[in-house]
């Protein structure tokens, strides 16, 4: 970036003199470097799939989810800072009970974005805080059928049928590109992104991952779970399967 | 805040001023204060507790029998004689591990289910496997209604939790003061008198199997439902055995009961 | 707020009104005798609200440490929430400590934490026994605000009027023309509970169903179970 330096990027709260906040710009960068995220929505529900990059051979598997839950009926997959992810995962959570609390009924997710983007807005007006270093996707599946949105660190909120955060972002939202998303199930969908996950993934400059998928939809009976064992397995193997057939292709060419 | 006292001091001290800051005028705000008009109540006595339910719910009756827990409630919310709902559900599936009913105050019951319901939501969504047990929900209940009473407020309930703690039965209960005990047979209001008897006697006489425990739970709601006022003859049922609870709602009383002796009932004519 | 709140008869009160006390009279009897290097502490299983038995197998003696005890029957709610109160305390001061709490310690934890709600008392009647720093048996006996005594044997609770008289008799030697107080053994104390317990059972309703006797020796604790009758 050409104007590092140039004194306008130590606060939150001014702008440089070509209209940029470059203290927002740098929590888009965090997110940028953090393992692949991605979130697709079919006609019966939202598939996420998160790339966990493990830096360390000594940690517990499954430890540090990128993938929460915000109510019964609302998840999150999260690419960023996971410290903040959780931070801003907890507002969620208190926004969802909040609301069931006032209204008695589980928090569309239209409200549920509104409210996070808000907040993550809000970090980014004022010298003396940081904006959050993490985008998140926010899956809903309800009376409304299924709805995805995703907030970025600046607090933008979008509706999608399928979208990607964190460094492999374009690669998989080519893939995502390919899908009939309107015509599938959750269940091929969950193959897929796993699919697309260990696609993805830079072999060379991250060795290790894990990989967390999740759905909410009718199949899971309108809550927010991580798939299945057996469909992990399924899709893990699937997409292991689609990889070999890849490298195989190519050496035929060669 | 000033009051008689102060004045009276004011009055008769003028000699006294140097020890006592006079007020600058009787009844003015103090400085950082509220002003207070005379002879008005403050705001800090406004506060009431309840002191007496409002719409409420009569027995709950509940027994260990071998295989399980079982536990009954009719469907009545009485407000003072009046059966004014005749539809109100007070039995509700906390987990798979665990039932809580309530006879009392029917609003008390439906804030702490909402509350109850929450804390079973956060359980899930923060992935804390051990679901909510009906030993743990009891220990809680205690907590919090003990809490409620010593400030006063209580929470207007008496309750029974059934379920599992472990793999072994529980069946306990909760009161609005907090006193609780575990027992195989639990029953709360007119049902302490009339039902706990009942299967006590039918427990010396011999094990409980599930269809003996069923008609005998049938038979206490059917006591109750004659000689308790506040009664009705619609009730719930839930069964909570290791393979999971289950519910039944919209059970009947009536066509097991029969009112013929009130045709024998003479001098009120 | 004392104890005249505590209970009313419900055949005194008008029985359209409602009204909350935040007490409860749950019954429940208590006895400890201690020896010299021994300490029995014992109480019946009977839980009682009014004429109701609520519950036949309610122990209410609580083990606190290794060598301490406590008995402890009134309010029943009270009664729960001092003994979790006091045993997190007991925890705590083994963290900080790296040791057992000594029963002494405990016996004069419990007054104080009694005496803090002098002006909302716990309505319980304690006793507490044990071994002390010595292993000699000590029994010590509360009232519900806190005030503490060390005794040698001492009753509480719903009979507490039937039972003390005999134990002051029969353990002390009191109230009587030239005796000497009887050497405490294991098999007099026993006897005595034994004996106390099924005389309180016949004459009063709010003891009953069962005792637990246990008993406190550098060996470690002992329990055993005597039927009452329940009616």
């Amino acid at each position: 970036m050409s104007s590092i330096g140039t004194g306008y990027d130590l606060s939150a709260s001014q702008f440089s003199p070509d209209g940029r906040v470059f203290q927002v710009e740098y929590a888009q960068k965090a997110v940028e470097n953090s393992g692949t995220a991605l979130g697709l929505r079919c006609k019966d529900g939202i598939v996420f799939a998160v790339e966990k990059i493990i830096t360390s051979k000594l940690y517990e598997r499954g430890a540090n989810k990128r993938i929460f839950s915000i109510d019964t009926h609302a998840g999150v997959a999260s690419a960023g800072l996971l410290a903040d992810a959780r931070a801003v995962v907890d507002v969620g959570r208190a926004e969802a009970a909040n609301y069931r609390a006032e209204y008695g009924r589980p928090i569309p997710c239209k409200f549920l974005a509104e409210r996070i983007s808000s907040y993550h807005h809000a970090y980014t007006l004022y010298s003396a805080v940081r904006p959050f270093g993490c985008a998140i996707m926010i899956g809903v599946y309800d009376e409304d059928g299924p709805q995805m949105y995703l907030i970025d660190p600046s607090g933008m909120c979008h509706g999608y049928w399928g979208c990607a955060i964190g460094k492999a972002k374009q690669n998989a939202k080519t893939e995502i590109e390919k899908l009939k998303l309107k015509d599938m199930t959750c269940r091929e969908l969950v193959k897929e992104s796993a699919k697309i996950i260990y696609l993805v993934h830079d072999e060379v400059k991250d060795k290790m991952f894990e990989m967390e998928l999740s759905w909410v939809c009718e199949e899971s009976g309108g809550r927010h779970q991580f798939v299945p064992d057996a469909l992990y397995k399924e899709a893990e193997r699937h997409a292991k399967a689609a990889l070999e057939e890849d490298s195989s292709d190519e050496d035929e060419e060669m | 805040m000033t009051d008689t006292r102060q004045l009276c001091v004011m009055m008769a001290g003028a000699s006294l001023s140097g020890m006592f800051t006079p007020n600058l005028w009787s009844g003015g705000p103090a400085p950082g204060q509220l002003y207070n008009f005379p002879a008005s109540k403050t705001q800090h006595d406004s506060k009431t507790h309840t002191m007496y339910p409002s719409t409420s719910g009569t027995s709950v009756v509940g027994l260990v029998y071998d295989g399980g827990v079982m536990l009954a409630a009719d469907t009545l919310g009485s407000y003072g004689s009046l059966a004014r709902f005749r539809n109100i559900n007070r039995v509700f599936k906390v987990t798979n591990k665990a039932v809580l009913a309530c006879s009392g105050d029917i609003a008390d019951y439906q804030f702490i289910r909402e509350v109850i319901e929450q804390k079973v939501r956060d359980d899930e969504i923060h992935g804390y496997t051990p679901e909510l047990n009906a030993g743990a929900l009891h220990c809680w209940l205690t907590r919090v209604l003990y809490n409620r009473r010593s400030k006063f407020d209580p929470l207007w309930l008496e309750s029974v939790v059934a379920g599992y703690k472990g793999d072994k039965p529980f069946l306990g209960f909760v009161d609005k003061i907090g006193t609780a005990f575990e027992a195989k047979e639990v029953a709360t209001g007119f049902g302490v008198h009339l039902a706990i008897p009942m299967i006590r006697e039918a427990r010396e006489k011999g094990n409980l199997t599930k269809d003996t425990a069923r008609k005998l739970l049938v038979d206490c709601l059917k006591v109750l439902y004659y000689r308790d006022c506040r009664a009705h003859f619609k009730y719930q049922l839930a069964d909570i055995t290791p393979e999971g609870i289950t519910i039944h709602d919209d059970l009947d009383l009536k066509q097991d009961t029969s009112w013929e002796v009130a045709n024998f009932i003479r001098g009120y004519d | 707020m004392a104890l005249d709140m505590v209970m009313e008869p419900d055949y005194m009160r008008d029985p359209r009104k409602h009204h909350f006390s935040p007490y409860m009279e749950n019954g429940g009897t208590s006895i400890a005798i201690a020896g010299d290097d021994f300490v029995m502490i014992a109480s019946d299983t009977r839980l009682t609200r009014g004429f109701n038995i609520l519950s036949r197998e309610q122990e209410k003696v609580l083990p606190l440490t290794a060598n301490t005890m406590m008995a402890s029957s009134g309010c029943w709610a009270d009664v729960l929430t001092l003994s979790k109160v006091l045993k997190d305390r007991i925890t705590m001061y083994s963290h900080e400590h790296n040791e057992t709490m000594p029963t002494t310690a405990v016996a004069q934890m419990l007054s104080t934490m009694l005496y803090w709600r002098r002006f909302f008392p716990y309505y319980v009647s304690n006793i507490l026994a044990g071994l002390d720093e010595q292993g000699k048996g000590v029994v010590y006996h509360y009232d519900p605000v806190g005030h503490m005594e060390q005794l040698a044997f001492s009753a509480t609770g719903a009979s507490v009027a039937q039972i003390q008289p005999l134990l002051d008799n029969q353990a002390g030697a009191l109230n009587m023309k030239d005796t000497t107080p009887p050497k405490i053994t294991r098999d007099l104390a026993r006897q005595l509970i034994h004996d106390a317990f099924i005389s309180a059972a016949e004459r009063d309703i709010n003891t009953g169903d069962g005792v637990i006797v246990h008993t406190i020796t550098k060996e470690g604790k002992t329990e055993e179970t005597i039927k009452l009758r329940r009616d």
